[in-house]
């Protein structure tokens, strides 16, 4: 017999009822009156039939209930839990036909709100990865940059959102579809709240709502990590454009091959939360607009690198660990539910792996660097969540961490390569979300517990979100180049965005003088 | 009357004030300021490639005296701010032609 979800609830629920009992026996007073509980159990019939009324116009429902189960007689609470852990659950589970049903169910409905919170609250700290992004991009990149990249993650943001409400969700998860791309239009379930806010939708442990605001999030993220690599020199217009076309149609088809059931989910590759869906997929996005972009001015002179620095390396690492705080719900959120032990692993190895990042990034800065640089050991944690992300669900603690410090090796030496071939990239970028995303994706063929995940199938997806994000963003920016133009002029890349795209300084009363 | 303008290390801020305290001098004024001496500033490493600091943070102070305190303040700034390295920094002397003390209307040498 499978194991029944409903099971550790049902047992605490019942554990609860039979403590209230015992102290209103105690203390000879009646329990609070609250509206017309009552159960009534049809224990002779074959099919138990469970139904629990009570007024729910108000908060504290879960207290109510258990008010109200404080009345009833152990007997019947008995029957009623047998019911539920018997051959009814799946009946329960899926066969609803009106929302006070629903929430009328004792074990099930509880369960429900308990998963979909968690959705929820996840979908929330995805959303602070946001102002994560946003600090660190503008502590790694000068002052007088600070309100083009402000601006730029306020718009993503905002057109991520929209847009995913107007195609982007659709597009992603379209049902039955090709395999490949199937555009599709806005939000909506026509009124049919039975189907679409109670465990009949999805895996049963979400609404509708709670599903779309939690993809919604993500979406935003491959555009905004876009948005760090091209800093300093991208012109705002045509990344406007750019960022726009990529979150609302070109994520949603790449993540349909896997997430929406498309081909790359038949052919069994495993991404969990997206470090080829999302990090891979945005950072090779990043590469090919960086191509076309040409680095900063300044940054390599006859031959030479010359570094530009970032401006704040507080805001950096604000951003840093924001970033690991929404990383909680990024993957914790990734279960899909509020499972105890699948989401508490997933926050071990969440933070395993970005510890071991940031450790092994740390060592190999002081090695191979000379130096215990600040924000490599930053890029180090993001490379340990990046690399984490495609298997957190499925892999050991131990794993978590060789994941991690892969990870955090890898990408000291992926920045400091790309850097010397003259590809620009001010925040790393590249490094963290593309080769990191790519060793994340493939690490789950070698470290997963599950023997259905293989190194090859792996390989096959990363390679083509890395290959398709490349492609389409090399023939986008290079559209959006070629007509509305996607770089600044020399002289205003010299004054600095702020000045020259928004007339205004980041820091109108600080004091600076620019070396 | 001379005005002493010093260019030091950040670090020898606090030394410094003590010791012209120390023989009575009442005023101070310091700037934050960058620049470069024979050191010709120096090496530093950014996410794996080298560039060059060419100016480097230092503090100006600036205090006026008078011609009889002139070298003891002189011997009490290097004294404190001496560390023996490259980058100590210089002291300037530059004349003075009037001071004027703002609230009384004072001048010279009973205006610092």
């Amino acid at each position: 017999m499978p194991i029944n979800p409903f099971t550790y609830i049902a047992t605490s629920c019942f554990k609860e009822c039979y403590n209230i009992q015992a102290s209103y026996s105690q203390l000879l007073a009646p329990p609070l009156h609250s509206g017309s509980g009552q159960w009534t159990t049809e224990s002779e019939t074959s099919h138990l039939h469970i139904q629990f009324y009570l007024e729910r116009s108000s908060t504290g429902l879960m207290h109510r209930n258990l008010m109200h189960i404080s009345r009833i007689r152990l007997a019947s609470l008995i029957a009623a839990a047998m019911a539920i852990l018997g051959d009814s659950t799946q009946a329960v589970a899926e066969g609803i036909t009106s929302m006070e049903e629903f929430q009328s169910m004792p074990l099930v409905y509880p369960k429900f709100m308990i998963d979909n919170l968690w959705i929820l609250i996840s979908a929330a700290l995805v959303f602070v990865m946001h102002l994560g992004f946003a600090t660190l991009e503008t502590g790694l990149t000068r002052q007088k940059n600070t309100v083009n990249i402000l601006f730029k993650n306020i718009f993503i943001v905002s057109v991520g959102i929209v847009t995913y409400a107007l195609t982007g969700f659709n597009t992603m998860y379209p049902g039955d579809f090709n395999g490949f791309i199937s555009i599709l239009g806005p939000i909506g379930f026509g009124g049919d709240e039975v189907a679409n806010l109670t465990t009949n939708y999805g895996p049963g442990t979400y609404t509708y709502w709670s599903d779309f605001i939690f993809q919604a999030m993500f979406a935003a993220t491959a555009a905004t990590i876009v948005s760090g690599a091209v800093a300093e020199r991208v012109k705002l217009t045509g990344f406007m454009v750019y960022a726009t076309i990529l979150v609302a149609f070109l994520y949603p088809i790449a993540g349909s091959w896997k997430w929406g059931g498309g081909w790359l989910d038949t052919m069994g590759f495993y991404d969990f939360a997206g470090s080829s869906i999302v990090h891979a997929f945005g950072g090779f996005s990043a590469l090919a607009c960086v191509l076309v972009l040409g680095p900063r001015r300044g940054k390599y002179v006859n031959g030479q690198v010359r570094p530009i620095l970032g401006h704040s390396m507080p805001l950096a690492t604000i951003g840093v660990f924001l970033l690991w705080l929404g990383w909680f719900g990024f993957n914790g959120g990734s279960v899909l539910s509020a499972d105890p032990g699948l989401v508490s692993l997933v926050f071990v190895t969440t933070s395993l792996a970005a510890a071991a990042g940031a450790l092994a990034s740390i060592f190999t800065s002081m090695a191979y660097l000379k130096k215990p640089d600040v924000s490599m050991a930053l890029n180090g944690i993001l490379a340990g969540l990046v690399g984490i992300t495609a298997g957190a669900d499925s892999v050991t603690w131990i794993g978590a961490i060789l994941i991690g410090l892969i990870a955090g090796t890898i990408v000291v030496f992926a920045i400091v390569t790309i850097d010397r071939i003259e590809i620009d990239d001010p925040v790393g970028a590249i490094s963290v979300h593309g080769i990191c995303g790519m060793w994340g994706t493939i690490a789950v063929g070698i470290f997963s517990t599950n023997a259905d995940h293989s190194v090859i199938t792996q390989i096959i997806g990363t390679l083509s979100y890395a290959a398709f994000a490349f492609v389409a963003s090399l023939i986008l920016a290079s559209l959006v180049k070629a007509t509305i133009g996607f770089r600044v002029s020399a002289e205003e890349e010299d004054e600095g965005l702020d000045m020259s795209e928004h007339g205004q300084p980041a820091y109108a009363d600080f004091q600076h003088i620019n070396n | 009357m001379v005005k002493i303008e010093a260019f030091l290390r950040p670090a020898a801020l606090e030394q410094v004030q003590k010791a012209l305290a120390d023989i009575g001098i009442a005023g101070l004024s310091v700037l934050e300021v960058r620049g470069y001496g024979r050191q010709r500033g120096h090496r530093e490493v950014y996410r794996g490639a080298e560039y060059t600091v060419d100016f480097v943070p230092k503090i100006k102070i600036e205090v006026a005296v008078s011609d009889e305190v002139k070298q003891q303040a002189i011997d009490a700034i290097i004294k404190a701010a001496k560390t023996g390295q490259v980058g100590d920094g210089k002291v300037f002397v530059v004349p003075v032609n009037e001071a004027v003390r703002v609230r009384t209307g004072e001048t010279g040498d009973s205006a610092l």
